[in-house]
């Protein structure tokens, strides 16, 4: 918890003492390009890959449904960053630690292994969504998982996510809140005020940076004096990571160093991913913003499934065996959209429920 | 199986689009995210993308088409080892599905519908009687400032409730910017009795986050007017978050601190929020006016499962009143309190106009007016029952509001005794507010701009008639 004044932070804690240039800042990336890539065995990429795989077509059917007008306003596709929450998630500990993210949270529930029934039901706004079809795409959550939203203003879900580390110093329950935003919340005020604050009481946070090149339709280059995001908990003593966040391995690698660090009661670690989002930045963004090719070359050359693909057809698995897992994959996404298209709307006194827990 | 490629609707409002242009050709292997087609909307032009992988069998629209209803079959696209000529023709004649159709396929009642995940079912809620309970007979009363009192309250709180911890700019070692906070860090230590920096928008989010995550937080702003840093987090994240999770996750936040018009501060210090935060359905809002008011709402508050705006007066930390003693003195919150009992006119108010109201009482009843003074207490939900019942025993409302008159506390009781009381009433609903003006700071304007007493007089004289 935070001290008092008169536990004269500055002499019990060696890191502040270290001279600015070899503090803790820059050791954690140190670690990271001294061994850049987890090793799991086979069974346990099979898993991710699936997972990724998942995501993708969940998010692809959600864009075919949203074509068909059974998902309405906004819905944000996570297609192309597979790889951050898969990789950085199935590193956490699902008992004691907590994820909070931005509007972009399908992918994020997927990779918690929350059931795709219940979220896709949630975007068809039905009332067997996991909020009942009132949240939307934008607005879901599981207590259950420790899946804390889904939060629709830029910037938000980092003060919260400070919040839910704080929860966790303060129980000492051993936890450790993932506070997922992009480049463009990167540039928020609150951000800047929680890095303070998680440093200052050396709270167990993971700040990660999902950097898909585009806040809306403007690239980070012409919205952002910085575009090393990594550095910006420098000012705060905040440790940064820059991590491929189109290689499954390298993600989850750096979720494993920076868990350790957060674990060990050292603070916040900020970790920049970069990564690349292939859909708009919502269904209805035309991408005037950025070349067709740009989009190409980026599947072409650097997509995350088709990368750990190569991988575990490196260790043996066949394409055929991994046709039959699309398939599956496939067959389930299908379900899913089968029960969200077919459950029925909430009810018309839902309208009125869950606004206030007590009566008064 | 050949898959049907409908026109998609590529915003919430589109309904038809112009096929501008195909960019793949009949017998064509497209794989998932190969773009298939431009789509031209009212707004913009959109790639149309193949979720699928296969080979496209016949196009049904062509390039250049305009008015192509969302749903219509526009291609057929053959899947993995199906004969491409086999998927010339939709299995029926191509169907125009409508979004308004979609959404009627939709309607239909799911066999195996499953509970949403959420964990409402588990949760259950005391429905509390909305009255103050009885003092016993014998209690000592005892004699509180409004500053010891919510001092106590959080103390009492902190002791009961591990999980309650008071968080915010001066509230430890400084012992509080007003002193609410006094003594706390001696008792509680710096684990549970936290000093912030000065960044209004961070901690009201770490205090929200907190209580998503199960803690009870007190989160005090030194003044609402720093809340203003801080309002997109008691708005969208305190308060709509029950709502917006379909009853999963709670927030049961307290933000506290003074509100309204303090003493020569000028315009930015000096401003009643009641009426911003009362009009958000999620939150609760309270505004005492005494000292055993303050505690047991206060004690009510951090026990609510809601998140709940706690707006103190500054101006009244400082008086005294009688409290009870009591072990654990808690007070029902949405509950209006009737200070005065009278029968001519119904004046309402709360926080620190109810201090007015009163005086005023006071001077009308050397004038042969009896006025009954109802401090409203709880801003949100309002007891509607507690006024309308006033109204149609003395038929006169005079509503006293230390604030601006546009979009008041006072409108909305002016609208209550309209919409409900209409036929009590025997003289219009007179608002006595502050001037609408930001508050000045010279002492002569500073007064012109604020209720006071005689104001309130001058009101009940006018609609009583006399």
């Amino acid at each position: 918890m935070p001290k008092a004044k008169t536990d004269a932070p500055a002499g019990d804690n060696p890191v502040a003492t270290a001279a600015d240039d070899d503090f803790a800042l820059h050791s954690l990336q140190k670690a990271l390009d001294a061994d850049k890539r987890y090793a799991p065995s086979k069974e346990e990429l099979l898993r991710l890959y699936e997972q990724m795989l998942l995501i993708r077509r969940f998010e692809e059917k959600a864009g075919q449904l949203y074509g068909l007008g059974l998902i309405g306003g906004f819905c944000h596709l996570y297609i192309g960053q597979e790889a951050v929450a898969v990789g950085l998630q199935s590193a956490l500990d699902g008992s004691k630690d907590s994820v909070i993210t931005g509007y972009r949270d399908h992918g994020h529930m997927l990779a918690y292994g929350i059931d795709p029934k219940v979220i896709m039901a949630e975007l068809t706004g039905r009332e067997a969504g996991i909020s009942k079809g009132k949240g939307g795409s934008m607005h879901m959550f599981s207590v259950e998982h420790r899946f804390y939203g889904g939060h629709g203003i830029v910037g938000a879900q980092v003060s919260l996510g400070a919040g839910l580390a704080f929860a966790h110093k303060y129980r000492e329950d051993g936890g450790v809140a993932m506070a997922y935003f992009g480049d463009g919340a990167a540039n928020q005020g609150q951000v800047y005020e929680s890095f303070n604050m998680a440093s200052l009481w050396k709270l167990p946070i993971i700040f990660v940076i999902e950097n898909n090149q585009y806040a809306m339709g403007t690239a980070v280059s012409r919205s952002s004096a910085e575009t090393h995001f990594h550095r910006r908990g420098t000012a705060f003593r905040i440790p940064g990571m820059q991590v491929d966040g189109m290689d499954l391995l390298e993600v989850r690698k750096a979720a494993e160093i920076a868990l350790e660090h957060v674990r060990g009661g050292n603070g916040p670690v900020l970790m920049e991913l970069n990564t690349y989002r292939y859909r708009g930045h919502s269904m209805s963004d035309p991408a005037k913003y950025r070349s067709r090719e740009e989009v190409q070359g980026v599947r072409d050359k650097r997509d995350p499934i088709e990368h750990a693909k190569a991988e575990l057809m490196g260790m043996g698995v066949t394409e055929d065996s991994l046709k039959e897992l699309d398939k599956r994959v496939r067959a389930h996404v299908a379900q899913a959209a089968d029960f969200a298209e077919n459950s029925p709307e909430p009810s018309a006194p839902e309208l009125y429920t869950d606004v206030l827990v007590e009566t008064y | 199986m050949a898959i049907e490629l409908k026109m998609p609707a590529l915003s919430p409002t589109m309904e038809e689009g112009k096929l501008a242009r195909w960019l793949v050709k009949e017998g064509d292997t497209v794989a998932s995210g190969d773009i298939l087609a431009e789509i031209e909307t009212d707004k913009a032009t959109m790639e149309f993308e193949s979720i699928d992988e296969g080979t496209v069998g016949k196009i049904l629209v062509a390039e250049g088409t305009d008015g192509v209803k969302v749903g219509t079959v526009i291609a057929i696209l053959a899947g993995e080892g199906e004969d491409a000529s086999s998927a010339q023709q939709p299995a029926e004649s191509p169907k125009t599905e409508t979004v308004d159709e979609a959404r009627k396929s939709g309607e239909k009642p799911a066999e195996d519908k499953k509970p949403a995940e959420s964990g409402t079912a588990n949760l259950h809620s005391d429905i509390k009687t909305a009255r103050d309970p009885e003092v016993p007979h014998g209690t000592n009363m005892k004699t509180s400032t409004v500053r010891d009192a919510l001092r106590d309250a959080m103390a009492e709180e902190m002791r009961r409730d591990s999980r309650v911890f008071v968080m915010g700019e001066e509230v430890a070692e400084y012992q509080g910017a007003y002193k609410v906070t006094q003594g706390l860090l001696a008792e509680f230590g710096p684990t549970r009795v936290i000093d912030t920096p000065i960044t209004e928008y961070g901690f009201a989010g770490i205090g929200t986050g907190a209580a998503m995550g199960g803690l009870r937080p007190i989160v005090e702003f030194m003044t609402f007017n720093f809340a203003m840093q801080a309002i997109d987090h008691i708005i969208n994240s305190a308060a709509k978050t029950n709502y917006m999770s379909g009853g999963q996750m709670r927030c049961p936040v307290v933000f506290r601190g003074p509100n309204g018009a303090a003493s020569r501060v000028g315009a930015q210090h000096s401003q009643n929020y009641g009426p911003w935060y009362a009009s958000v359905p999620g939150l609760v809002v309270i505004a005492p006016y005494d000292a055993s008011d303050a505690k047991g709402l206060l004690k009510a508050a951090i026990r609510s499962e809601d998140p709940v705006v706690f707006l103190e007066n500054e101006l009244i930390y400082g008086r005294s009143f009688e409290l009870p003693e009591l072990d654990d003195h808690v007070l029902p919150i949405g509950k209006a309190r009737i200070m005065r009992e009278g029968k001519d006119v119904t004046i309402v108010s709360y926080s620190i106009g109810v201090g007015l109201a009163l005086e005023a009482a006071e001077t009308l009843a050397g004038e042969g007016i009896e006025a009954e003074v109802i401090d409203l207490r709880t801003l949100r939900p309002l007891d509607k029952e507690t006024v309308l019942a006033s109204l149609a025993k003395t038929n006169r409302v005079v509503v006293a509001e230390e604030g601006w008159p546009t979009c008041s506390i006072a409108s909305e009781i002016a609208a209550i005794c309209m919409d409900y009381g209409f036929d009590d009433l025997d003289a219009p609903v007179v608002r006595v507010c502050n001037e609408d003006v930001p508050l000045p700071y010279a002492a002569n304007l500073e007064k012109a701009a604020l209720i006071d007493a005689s104001r309130i007089v001058a009101a009940v004289k006018k609609v009583t008639y006399r």
